[in-house]
């Protein structure tokens, strides 16, 4: 569409479209230079990142895995003890149900508020709704101390310590817990906007909401559930905050982000593995972006609200 | 090595049984409420689809706000009031001036900054052919966490002492044009800018992509009318796009507002909030996590819901009535 205004009304051009591509591509190029650097310097050994930037490293090139494989498998005693394979195995396992967990909650719920009449339905989807403006800073400590120490009223015990602070579950949890207003608002959009026909013939033929949700709704709603899925995953990959709160930092559960974050204030050896660290961490989000960037963009356009 | 496979075998059970046991136990229930007919059918589909949802956000969401807000009447342990003092340290403590001030900068240069280039990428995007190149290339910021652009640009911003070679970026071109590189994180208060740089590299795609799909939307007739009449390159955009994408521009920069005040993972991978950066939710995780007050903490993580709140109301009610995902 725009090759065919660009053709057809001169007045669109704003500014010449040379003027346009010079802007754009100066601003491209700025914006990747930083991303190229880290990539490079990656690549060099421990050496050269001090003696000579990468740009020059470019000229004359001299390249190793050395630090990819010193931060993966850790046998750099100096900085790195156990290398970031763990964390990064951790991320996989954090993610993974923390994407799935929630998702498949906040259909079901989307679904309820859409097409299960009952009193209050409105009223209840509105107050989901409202809750996305909650920011996390809100949740955080008394979510930890429901964790450690459970819930009381007066010295009666109403709830006990769920004894999950530090364990996996105690992070699958509250991102499962985070992630449903948006979630729950947004599936519902979708699942609202399924055509009623089809819904009340299926329940002529006696299915009932079970039968329904998983035979129709399911595979009608996937577009929006894949999208949701991408945002969900990378918020969780990319999260510093809930990791630092709810994983205890150590190699058992922390994942690679959280890992990465503490690694930054070491120099020396430590400093010149920081880049393939970082590159290890990056490399998850940015082969989900380069191979799914339509669902990606449309999660994230979906998902704005939250960041 | 057997070490780490001996505790990672472990940890992919637990992630498949969780899996497991969840969808377990959902098909049994789903294969049992199925079976119920007549009267009780829909009460009980009605509970087993809500029912999850309603307890986690009450447990996770509702009831930890309303404790967030009492602990931020109360002592360092949240064992006894204070009344309002946790909120009138505010008002006096100088360090808090510092982060109310950096805050404040935050929220309006990054959002400005961020919506101004993005609305000018968006439109002279409009006007070039392969234009879905450079898109994703500016987009793709938005894929990396900030701990990871944190640690991109801890090596754009890498000082070396006068005589060593250079070789961070920013020494090196300002070492090009003849001036003397300085130690970036400790120069006040170019620092907090330098922080906000990482910010705006990785959002500013998600204002363009929208902007530009929000351009594209204008109807073409429109355009092409307004040519005829004789408005061109200026004129046109102060009178025909602009206007058109003025909401979506507006909702760029709320969202900017919003995650300007959220900043965390940026300031505390790089600086960890010193040399006069310090921001409020950096500061509100220190509070809690390092100075151990949960009183404190509570009354910024208060005034953080307080500021972001009618951004957000805004700005969900705007997108509410501009798009649904599909």
């Amino acid at each position: 569409m725009s090759a065919r205004l660009a053709n057809h009304t001169p007045g669109r051009k704003i500014f010449s479209s040379r003027l346009a591509a010079l802007v754009v591509w100066t601003i491209t190029i700025i914006w990747t230079v930083p991303t190229l650097g880290l990539l490079v310097t990656s690549f060099k050994t421990d050496k050269d990142i001090l003696g000579q930037p990468w740009w020059s490293s470019l000229l004359h090139p001299h390249f190793t895995l050395e630090n990819y494989a010193k931060v993966f498998l850790g046998n750099d005693t100096q900085s790195l003890n156990s290398g970031v394979l763990p964390y990064f195995i951790n991320s996989i396992v954090i993610t993974l149900p923390a994407t799935i967990f929630p998702i498949v909650i906040a259909t079901m719920a989307a679904y309820a508020l859409a097409w299960i009449r009952f009193r209050g339905s409105e009223f209840l989807f509105f107050s989901i709704f409202a809750l996305q403006v909650v920011p996390l800073q809100m949740s955080l400590v008394p979510l930890l101390l429901l964790f450690t120490g459970g819930a009381h009223i007066g010295s009666v015990t109403i709830f006990p310590a769920l004894g999950i602070a530090g364990d996996f579950a105690g992070i699958w949890l509250p991102h499962t817990m985070f992630a449903l207003p948006l979630a729950i608002y947004l599936l519902h959009n979708f699942i609202a906007s399924l055509p009623r026909d089809l819904m009340e013939a299926a329940h002529v033929d006696g299915a009932n909401h079970f039968k329904v949700f998983r035979m129709i709704v399911l595979p009608l709603a996937i577009p929006g559930i894949a999208a949701l899925s991408i945002f969900q995953f990378l918020w969780v990959w990319n999260d510093l905050l809930i990791a630092l709160t709810f994983a205890s930092g150590t190699e058992e559960v922390a994942p690679i982000n959280s890992k990465l974050a503490s690694l930054v204030g070491q120099y020396g050896s430590g400093y010149t593995q920081l880049s393939a660290g970082a590159f290890i961490t990056i490399a998850v989000p940015l082969i989900v972006f380069f191979s799914l960037q339509r669902y990606f963009v449309r999660g994230l356009l979906a998902g704005s609200v939250k960041s | 090595m057997s070490d780490f496979i001996t505790t990672t075998i472990p940890k992919f059970t637990s992630v498949f049984s969780a899996i497991f046991v969840f969808f377990a136990v959902l098909a049994i229930l789903f294969a049992i409420a199925g079976r119920v007919n007549g009267k009780k059918a829909r009460p009980i589909a009605l509970t087993l689809f809500l029912g999850p949802a309603l307890i986690l956000l009450l447990a996770g969401l509702i009831i930890p706000a309303v404790r967030t807000i009492a602990f931020s009447f109360m002592n360092p342990d949240s064992n006894g009031w204070v009344g309002l003092a946790n909120y009138t340290w505010m008002l006096h403590d100088p360090n808090v001036k510092v982060i109310m001030i950096n805050t404040t900068l935050w929220i309006i240069v990054v959002p400005l900054f961020t919506a101004a280039l993005a609305l000018l990428l968006a439109v002279m995007l409009d006007r070039i052919k392969h234009e879905s190149i450079p898109k994703s290339l500016l987009f793709m910021p938005m894929a990396i966490s900030f701990v990871g652009a944190s640690i991109i640009f801890k090596f754009v911003y890498e000082y070396r002492r006068e005589g060593e070679v250079q070789i961070g970026l920013l020494s090196a071109i300002v070492e090009f044009f003849g001036s003397t590189p300085q130690n970036w994180m400790l120069s006040k208060p170019l620092n907090t800018f330098l922080l906000m740089i990482i910010y705006i590299w990785t959002q500013m795609g998600f204002g363009m992509v929208i902007l530009s799909a929000a351009i594209k939307a204008v109807p073409a007739d429109i355009v092409e009318a307004s040519a005829l009449d004789g408005a061109g390159g200026w004129r046109l955009f102060r009178n025909i796009t602009f206007p058109m994408v003025k909401s979506t521009f507006i909702v760029v920069l709320a969202t900017g507002v919003v995650g300007a005040l959220k900043v965390f993972d940026i300031v505390r991978t790089m600086t960890g909030g010193n040399f006069g950066t310090n921001v409020l939710a950096n500061e509100m995780y220190s509070q809690v996590f390092v100075q151990f007050n949960q009183g404190k903490g509570s009354a910024l993580a208060v005034v953080l819901f307080l500021l972001v709140t009618p951004i957000l109301v805004y700005n969900i009610r705007t997108l509410r009535k501009e798009r649904t995902i599909s």
